[in-house]
């Protein structure tokens, strides 16, 4: 009686959380997916179910910025991975605690610097007027910070603290005496990685790399302040297609763009959990 | 614990085994580690100082001058917007503190089996489009607006949606501040003996508001500091959501207004100074933090 009393006051403590997530987070999304599946006709005015703007979504422009923006996020997220996992390595290996310290709240404090500050230092520093665009038009004659290359750079600012916080925890737990205890069976450093390093980090690599990606993805201000629109990424258009910048009244275009946008974090989220979850089983333990 | 045991084993390992070929080897992974960190030290220094040579150095005139940094106090609009946003961020704190403090103490404690779901739902945030989420969000108060005047939900749409103080804000702020604040706190959660501290608080006597409030609370201290810093910069910087539906604080006040009245350099002036004191007052709790929870596990061992 008095263990599920306890139970009973220990949901009582979670369930506010859940229920707000599920109206605030609920809400919206419900709210997206009914008027994206709704249309209006023009001539009748007749609300009815209809497929027509998530068809709509799929092709033309809107195909072209989705595939844009998936290019875009894998691109910056296989380079944030790659170079954030050195990092965090690195960092782990590192003995100084006042440098660890240093990175580490410089990386949570980065991970979300995302947004239109990040675009005002690079602007200026490599965009026009900046304090290094004579020299990056030297070295890299075809540069420009408003195109795709541009953003290329700039997203791995925010993008490889995010990769130093998901892994420095797993690289943090792997335990010196795993590698002594590899190294007195007479195992090489290829043999360590390879059989008891790496699959040990691989979940929480991966689960880094698919919240880079999704959180590439999901960028918008950062963007939107480099390229004025220039390089058609979903998140944009969406906010095109909502404050009528291309055609009026295709409010429920907008809503199916966000749909598809929710439905790619919805897979997102499908890859990390389990990989999530592998990653906890021994970091608890 | 396990981080105590990797500081300390290199240190002894390493004059122990005077082997010449790992000696060698330790040198070569140092030197391979400092140019990793170092590249990417420039990576992302490069920019901050380049920011700060432009917002000071005046290439028209040949003049250095601190003005931008001045002028951010003086320039109008100023107050209201930072009024609003620091009410806004103050909200969505403790918002977000009451309703995850509770529910993280009683995952770790009674309910293990909930904490990978709060922590998945911790993560839904960072991979959610924000621009989705503000357009339901504003589709969802478009639903209210049509309701009749004079109705609640009317009624409760308007006033989520007052300019003064619009409280739609830190309603979705807390989510977009989860995943920062979860891990935070899910740190400092993991620095301490949470069940002890509890068992010991309520074996005295104590009933749980007062356990929480003065046994678990003053030694979460660091984590909730750094969550609650965590979240004062992201609203600061907040720009999709708030420019979307259409309110002025910070974010949208410096890339509005800011930016004719100084050439372009107060909004970088603002950029640079938020990040900049986010993380010097973050790196001092954490560094203090740490050294009491060090200290402590010491004593216990």
């Amino acid at each position: 009686m008095i263990r599920f009393g306890k139970k009973l006051g220990a949901w009582g403590a979670v369930l506010p959380l859940l229920g707000y997530c599920a109206i605030a987070l609920g809400l919206p999304i419900w709210a997206l997916l009914w008027e994206g599946l709704h249309a209006t006709d023009p001539v009748t005015q007749q609300t009815s179910v209809s497929l027509s703007n998530l068809t709509a979504s799929w092709h033309g422009i809107y195909l072209t910025g989705l595939l844009d923006s998936l290019r875009l996020s894998l691109l910056s997220a296989v380079i944030s991975a790659i170079l954030g996992l050195v990092a965090a390595y690195a960092i782990a290996q590192s003995r100084g605690r006042i440098l660890k310290q240093a990175i580490l709240t410089a990386s949570g404090v980065l991970a979300n610097f995302g947004g239109i500050p990040l675009a005002f230092c690079f602007i200026a520093t490599i965009g026009t007027g900046g304090v290094f665009q004579s020299w990056i038009q030297h070295v890299w004659p075809s540069f420009q910070l408003g195109t795709f290359s541009g953003i290329e750079v700039v997203y791995p600012y925010f993008l490889l603290p995010l990769m130093v916080l998901t892994t420095l925890p797993a690289l943090d737990g792997l335990r010196t005496q795993w590698k002594e205890a590899s190294a007195n069976l007479g195992g090489s450093a290829w043999q360590y990685w390879r059989h008891v390093g790496g699959p040990l980090l691989l979940p929480s690599a991966l689960g880094g790399f698919v919240l880079c990606f999704g959180s590439a993805f999901a960028a918008y201000a950062t963007a939107q302040a480099l390229t004025s629109g220039s390089v058609p990424l979903v998140t944009m258009q969406i906010n095109a297609v909502l404050s009528g910048n291309v055609i009026a009244n295709q409010n429920n275009l907008g809503m199916a763009l966000a749909v598809n946008t929710i439905v790619i974090c919805g897979l997102m989220m499908a890859v990390y959990l389990p990989l999530r979850k592998r990653s906890a089983k021994w970091l608890e333990s | 614990m396990t981080t105590l045991t990797e500081i300390e084993n290199p240190a002894a390992a390493g004059p122990a085994a005077p082997r010449r070929g790992r000696r060698f080897d330790a040198r070569r992974v140092r030197w391979w580690r400092g140019g990793v960190l170092g590249v990417l030290a420039v990576y992302f220094v490069v920019p901050l100082a380049a920011t700060f040579w432009f917002t000071v150095y005046d290439a028209r005139n040949h003049q250095f001058s601190l003005s931008p940094y001045g002028q951010i106090f003086s320039a109008s609009g100023f107050g209201p917007s930072v009024w609003m946003t620091f009410q806004v961020a103050l909200l969505t704190i403790v918002i977000l503190y009451v309703l995850l403090v509770p529910a993280m103490i009683a995952a770790h404690l009674h309910l293990p089996r909930l904490k990978p779901v709060l922590e998945s739902l911790a993560m839904v945030p960072l991979v959610l489009s924000p621009v989705a989420l503000v357009v339901g969000v504003d589709t969802v108060l478009g639903w209210g607006t049509d309701q009749d005047p004079g109705t609640p939900l009317f009624q409760l749409s308007v006033d989520l949606r007052n300019a003064s103080l619009p409280l739609i804000l830190p309603i979705v702020y807390v989510l977009i501040a989860l995943p920062f604040a979860y891990r935070a706190l899910e740190a400092g959660l993991r620095a301490v003996d949470l069940r002890t501290l509890v068992e010991a608080s309520r074996g005295l006597g104590a009933s749980w508001p007062v356990t929480i409030w003065r046994a678990v609370l003053p030694n979460l201290r660091s984590g909730l500091l750094s969550g609650a810093i965590l979240t004062l910069a992201l609203v600061f910087g907040e720009y999709t959501i708030s420019s979307i539906l259409q309110f002025l604080p910070f974010s949208v006040w410096v890339v509005q207004d800011g930016q004719g009245a100084t050439s372009g350099q107060l909004a970088p002036a603002v950029s640079l100074l938020s990040l900049l004191l986010s993380w010097a007052v973050l790196f001092l709790v954490s560094f203090l933090g740490g050294r009491r929870a060090v200290g402590r596990i010491n004593r216990s061992s």
